[in-house]
């Protein structure tokens, strides 16, 4: 188990404050006029050597990613941008940063916009945290006060303004080029890529996009050194990780672990247990709602990191553990993920937009095992018509979970499925319109 | 995607109040000179504090001229986005969370106290006319499942009969305290941390 004087959120709970004095003496702001000076290569050189990934979802080398940006600022200016959206379901890390550790927050938005060259940094916070969104605003006003920010951020001799950002409710919006596009006051419809928005993003200005976890690192890493940061975890999945469980265990919680550490001992050991004991663990989503689930086989010796999560064919994602038992129907579990996606697809890309309502109809017929023998290949068949068929990623967070269910829980599924194709029989299950103009409320 | 409603009954004009009209300065200074349409989405959210709760078709007018965009693009986004209601809601709005982690931790229950209670459709007023409430997918709180958040707050850890007692509260013109109906610290372990035990301020 990772030491506490290794974690890096030593108030993820909220136990010593959250106000800037109390950050201060939990060590942050403490040399950043040291660090900054040191200078945009030492900065980025750090951060590769850490060998930090992005912790928004997909795991990408952040020096690298900061090493795009570049070099020299032209007629365009630069921006930073924090995703602070945070929706993918099982995911509530941030909220925590957000809320109880913001100064680390700010501290690395000034430290990666100084090495990015950016003056102007967007936090894209999601609209329903409208009460942590109040209290990031105060954090970044004490943080003014402090003269931490603004003209001569810090003593640094590099001026930063940080401002706050809301969406409005639109899981899309945490992909981050439809991200872009609502900070800039439009629909949240991803963009096609390339280019990519460290060359032309935000405004059609280079813009770095990077997830609130991966930032709030930043500085810690700074300071203790890239080697501290990489020795914890394993080689490419180095550092400390905010793992979210919850679902079916007795103690559902947030906890900052090292990375790599075992499934069985995060549920264990934080989390209380498996309710009705290990022998009762059905499946658990490792990464949030896009990520293919794990059999309970597979738990047993699995390690939370990117590559073997990736081996496993399933992903680390956003690191939000959902536990299922036994108790749950793994058929609706997957049929309710079915319809968060078909809920949330900005409608852009014909195979996502009318592909994510087909699989949702079709789990729900299967769950209720009103589905015909023949559906479960074409279940199969429109997950891989979606995936890389699609303008952004959402394409495969919508299809991987429906082919995880497939290869894991084909038995459970086959045994529920055994009507005769609809066309033969006489039914009122409609096939091809939209169920959602069914609902009452829709019609 | 979602299908909206948007209210037949419709107030004439729209204008924001002097405070607020500030307020919306305030916003369009947070970007570029020539980017002010980066605030619509700010704008909306003063039309609905303004407005209880809702966007009337005037506002969404108002806001366009405001910020120098066409109508539709206003248009666009206010029924693009999930959080603008375009027809009237309760004073107390219940947004119940039902994806998966809170699903199986029981927020059907949570639904049927609602659909019990304040009415039989999301999206219907109470009969007082003081509670609506909606269907929502992950509020971003997954481990104080089930949750519900009601106008600005968040209400976490709760089951059926504790929804309940909120639920009456509220169909009682009074706000109940929100956070954790089981008073554990935030998002550690109900009963007792497993991490952090000895860190202090350094
Ligand atoms: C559909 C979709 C939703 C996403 N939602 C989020 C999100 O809520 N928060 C986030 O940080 N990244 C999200 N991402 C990932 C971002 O696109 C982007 O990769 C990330 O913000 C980069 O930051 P990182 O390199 O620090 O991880 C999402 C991606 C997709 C395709
Ligand atoms: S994949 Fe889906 S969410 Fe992404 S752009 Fe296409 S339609 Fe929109
Ligand atoms: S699933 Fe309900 S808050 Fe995430």
């Amino acid at each position: 188990m990772l030491k506490d004087e290794d974690r890096i959120f030593k108030n993820l709970y909220n136990d010593l404050g959250w106000n800037l004095d109390s950050a201060i003496n939990r060590g942050d702001w403490s040399q950043t006029k040291e660090l900054i000076s040191k200078g945009k290569d030492w900065i980025i050189k750090e951060i590769k050597d850490s060998e930090l990934r992005g912790r928004g979802g997909a795991g990408f080398p952040t020096g690298l990613k900061l090493s795009f940006a570049p070099k020299t600022v032209g007629s365009r200016p630069h921006y930073l941008v924090i995703n602070a959206d945070e929706s993918e379901p099982g995911t509530c890390k941030d909220r925590d940063i957000l809320r109880f550790e913001p100064q680390k927050l700010i501290e690395g938005c000034l430290i990666t916009s100084y090495a990015i060259s950016s003056h102007t940094c967007y936090i894209y916070i999601r609209g329903e945290y409208f009460r942590e969104g109040q209290r990031l605003q105060e954090a970044i006003n004490q943080a003014y006060d402090k003269k931490f920010l603004g003209k001569n951020a810090c003593g640094s001799g590099w001026d930063l303004d940080v401002y706050l950002h809301y969406g409005a409710g639109a899981y899309i919006c945490g992909e981050e080029t439809a991200l872009l596009e609502s900070l800039e006051g439009k629909k949240g419809l991803p963009r096609l890529k390339p280019p990519f928005p460290a060359l032309v993003g935000l405004y059609g200005c280079p813009t770095i996009v990077n997830n609130v976890e991966t930032i709030s690192v930043i500085p810690t890493i700074l300071r203790r050194g890239s080697k501290w940061f990489a020795s914890l975890g394993k080689p490419k999945n180095t550092g400390t990780k905010i793992f979210c469980i919850s679902g079916n265990v007795n103690n559902p919680c947030n906890v900052e672990e090292e990375m790599g550490i075992p499934l069985k001992d995060l549920i264990e050991k934080h989390a209380g247990g498996v309710v009705g004991g290990w022998n009762n663990l059905q499946a658990v989503i490792p990464g949030g709602s896009s990520m293919p689930l794990l059999p309970k086989n597979v738990c047993e010796t699995i390690t939370m990191d990117f590559d073997s999560l990736i081996k496993a064919k399933s992903g680390l994602g956003t690191a939000g553990v959902v536990v299922i038992n036994k108790d749950q129907d793994i058929i609706k579990c997957i049929a309710r993920i079915a319809k968060f996606y078909k809920h949330e697809s900005c409608g852009q890309c014909t195979p996502c937009r009318e592909g994510c309502g087909w699989m949702w109809r079709m789990l729900e017929r299967m769950s209720e095992g009103e589905a015909t023998y023949k559906e479960l290949d074409l279940l199969y068949d429109v997950t891989k018509q979606i995936e890389g068929h699609t303008i952004c990623a959402f394409g495969e967070g919508a299809s991987w979970p429906v082919q995880g269910l497939i290869r894991h829980f084909k038995k459970e599924i086959i045994k529920r499925s055994h009507e005769e194709p609809l066309i033969k029989k006489k039914s009122n299950i409609p096939y091809l319109i939209d169920q959602h103009l069914l609902e009452e409320d829709n019609a | 995607m979602t299908v909206k409603k948007i209210s037949k009954i419709q107030p004439e004009t729209f204008k924001f109040t002097e405070d607020n009209l500030i307020h919306a300065e305030n916003e369009i200074k947070k970007y570029p000179k020539n980017k002010r349409a980066s605030s619509i989405l700010a704008m909306l959210y003063l039309v609905q504090k303004q407005n209880e709760n809702w966007i009337p078709l005037a506002a969404i007018k108002y806001v366009a001229e405001l910020t120098g965009v066409s109508y539709i693009q206003v248009y666009e986004v206010a029924t693009f986005y999930s959080m603008f209601n375009l027809s009237p809601v309760g004073k107390y709005f219940i947004q119940v969370c039902t994806t998966t982690p809170c699903m199986i931790r029981g927020a059907g229950k949570i639904v049927k106290t609602c659909k019990d209670h304040i009415s039989k459709n999301q999206n219907e007023i109470s009969e007082n006319k003081l509670c609506s409430w909606t269907e929502v997918e992950c509020l971003g709180a997954c481990v104080n499942a089930p949750m519900i958040q009601i106008n600005q707050d968040y209400f976490e850890d709760l089951d059926g009969d504790k929804a309940k007692e909120i639920i009456l509260e509220l169909l009682q013109d009074k706000f109940p305290s929100p956070g954790s109906a089981k008073n554990r610290k935030n998002t550690s372990p109900e009963n007792g941390k497993t991490t952090l035990l000895e860190v202090k301020n350094a």
